[in-house]
């Protein structure tokens, strides 16, 4: 299923300053993920795997070194441009949901439509179809708060589809949630990876999480490990 | 789903803290309405005035008489068209409470000098000349007290005694009614005949309160003026003559400054909201830090986030502000019929409504800039770990 390189990170530095110190978190880092891949990525706290995310979602700048997007230059671009790449290409799900609490289950997947020009009806049929590949259409109109963490967490899944990018980074997306509800999201993900073509990278502690994906890396002291290729 | 929804859901996301603002915002908009039409109605009556009418009086304070016998040598002064004079008589009705602006005046050079402001039937106007004992009316006091031509009403001063009885009281019969000529002018007063007054008081015989004159233009008006002041200078009464425009500016202020008070007050109204809207808004965005950093996120551009919040402080103040411009404007038409056109022009007027909403505006903006900056700064990075 996975094809040519979508994600290339080559001498990926990336540095905090904070006061006189600096922190080092990725020294020189390089890693290539294939289109259509499900990577685990795994660590002690602390070893700098959000921060990986954050760079491969484009919300973070490497210090140096380059990432490429399907054979685009991301560290190169501006904040707005950034933004708009994010908008097209990239689907974020958190550990916490992260859902706007005020908007209702549908208005919270159709958040990202208001960043396209599709007209109403055409935005009413995506955030159906969206609802309804995560089982949830009859809770359209529910709010967050009256949704349990596993049907949030699926409303997010949700959220992260509609606008169809290609890589979705999830950052703990189980962390939240117990073992069964914990297997259905994951599942739901393999799904998305298999059936839809979905690039996926995934931060989890959890070692029965990873056996969902196709690979894992473990990430220690800014650097992998070990890698795990599944052929 | 629009931008305007999220606007609208982030505002009314606790509604109790939204509308205790927007009642705060109201009732300084309340407050900025009436105050701001009575001021609008003092400066704009004021400003009514002709341009070559000037008005003398003693020069120690307005409230000193000054002796009949000017009228007749200002009269005689190159430059001087009309002359006519009052006298302030603290008329009232039937109960001390009931104050009317009440003139002793000579009837026919005072109708001449006013004939621009006031409107008189000529019937009527004949009949005040030539019964002593009549008065003119205006139509604000005519329409509170319902009184008709022919009815011989009881005027009490709280000033002057009556020769004939010892009391207070004179009997006067309504000759006719005045109306406005325009708008602004008041017509919540009485006149009456100075030579009956004159007569029939137990003091201050052949004194008058101050000369109202006409010049021949207004380009003569300072040359006219000085030469009255000089003409009285070192006698037992000193004059002071200005424009009519001046002494009601200078009447006003011996009313307490109005207009500074106004200003003080609406000032410290809007201080006051500025720094409560101000303060909830900057907490109220703070509290969403994470939902701005998601927003981000997904790719909403910084400007657009930094709009969202603009827009809410702007429609909050709007949502309180409208309103208690409404409101303001209702109370100051009941205001203005319970005072009976004691302030003449009393009314939300454009101009006042027009500042309103630019105030409104202001301050949606000055209440939304700091939250709005912080949420366009916000980093997501930073905003996103913060759990
Ligand atoms: N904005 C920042 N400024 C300074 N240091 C930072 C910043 N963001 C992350 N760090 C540091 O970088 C290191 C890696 O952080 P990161 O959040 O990527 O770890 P993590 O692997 O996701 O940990 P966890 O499993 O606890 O989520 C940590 O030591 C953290 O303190
Ligand atoms: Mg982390």
């Amino acid at each position: 299923m996975t094809g040519q390189t979508l994600i290339h990170l080559q001498d990926v530095s990336k540095r905090f300053v904070k006061g006189k110190d600096t922190i080092t978190i990725f020294d020189h880092l390089g890693l290539s993920i294939p289109a259509g891949d499900f990577v685990a990525v795994m660590g002690p706290s602390g070893s700098g795997k959000t921060t990986l995310l954050n760079l491969l979602g484009g919300i973070d700048q490497p210090t140096e070194g380059s990432i490429t997007f399907d054979g685009g230059r991301v560290d190169t671009l501006t904040e707005g441009q950034l933004a708009r790449w994010r908008a097209h290409n990239v689907g974020f799900i958190f550990q916490f949901y992260n859902l706007m609490p005020t908007l209702s289950a549908a208005r919270n997947v159709e958040l990202p439509l208001l960043l396209t020009s599709f007209g109403r009806a055409e935005r009413k049929r995506r955030v159906e179809a969206a609802l309804s590949l995560v089982g949830l259409a009859e809770r359209a109109d529910h709010y967050p708060r009256e949704m349990s963490g596993g049907q949030q967490q699926r409303v997010a899944i949700a959220r992260a589809l509609i606008s169809d990018p290609k890589l979705l980074l999830c950052d703990e997306p189980t962390g939240d949630l117990d073992r069964t509800t914990a297997d259905e999201i994951l599942a739901m993900l393999r799904l998305l990876n298999q059936e839809m073509g979905k690039t996926i990278v995934m931060v989890t502690h959890d070692p029965e999480a990873a056996k969902y994906a196709r690979r894992t890396l473990h990430l220690d002291k800014g650097r992998f490990t070990e890698r795990e290729l599944v052929a | 789903m629009s931008d305007l929804y999220l606007l609208w859901r982030n505002l009314f996301r606790r509604k109790l803290r939204t509308f205790l603002m927007m009642l705060a915002i109201f009732v300084a908009f309340v407050i900025y309405g009436v105050l701001g039409s009575i001021h609008y109605a003092f400066e704009h009556g004021v400003d009514s005035s002709a341009d070559n009418r000037l008005v003398v009086v003693n020069k120690i304070t307005f409230i000193q008489p000054l002796p009949y016998a000017y009228v007749g040598k200002i009269a005689a002064i190159k430059g001087v068209k009309n002359v006519t004079f009052a006298n302030w008589f603290g008329g009232y009705y039937q109960d001390a409470r009931n104050q009317i602006g009440t003139f002793a005046v000579d009837p026919e050079s005072y109708l001449r000098i006013y004939r621009d402001d006031l409107r008189i039937d000529p019937a009527q106007r004949e009949a005040f000349i030539h019964d002593r004992t009549s008065m003119v009316v205006g139509e604000a006091i005519a329409t509170k007290y319902g009184w008709k031509v022919g009815d011989r009403i009881p005027i009490n001063s709280n000033i002057f005694t009556n020769k004939a009885d010892g009391s207070h009281t004179w009997q006067l019969t309504v000759a006719g009614i005045a109306y406005a000529a325009r708008k602004s002018f008041n017509t919540s007063f009485i006149i009456f005949q100075y030579e009956n007054f004159n007569e029939s008081k137990t003091f201050g015989k052949d004194t008058i309160g101050w000369i109202t004159l006409e010049t021949d233009s207004a380009a003569v008006n300072e040359t006219v003026a000085a030469t009255i002041d000089e003409l009285f200078a070192n006698s037992t009464a000193e004059t002071n003559t200005q424009s009519e425009k001046a002494f009601g500016k200078a009447f006003l202020a011996q009313l307490g400054n109005i207009a500074l008070i106004i200003t003080l007050v609406v000032g410290a109204a809007f201080a006051t909201i500025l720094m409560i809207v101000g303060n909830t808004m900057v907490m109220a965005v703070r509290e969403r830090t994470k939902e701005i950093a998601v927003l981000k996120t997904l790719g909403f551009p910084s400007w657009r986030i930094w709009r969202q919040v603009l827009g809410e402080s702007v429609l909050l103040s709007l949502l309180g502000g409208v309103p208690g411009l409404l409101v303001a404007g209702l109370l100051v038409t009941v205001l203005s019929k319970a005072a009976s056109g004691a302030i003449p022009g009393l009314a939300l007027t454009l101009p006042v409504a027009g500042l309103g909403l630019t105030f409104m505006l202001l301050l949606g903006v000055i209440t939304g800039f700091l939250p709005a900056w912080n949420a366009l700064r916000l980093n997501i990075v930073t905003a996103l770990g913060r759990l």
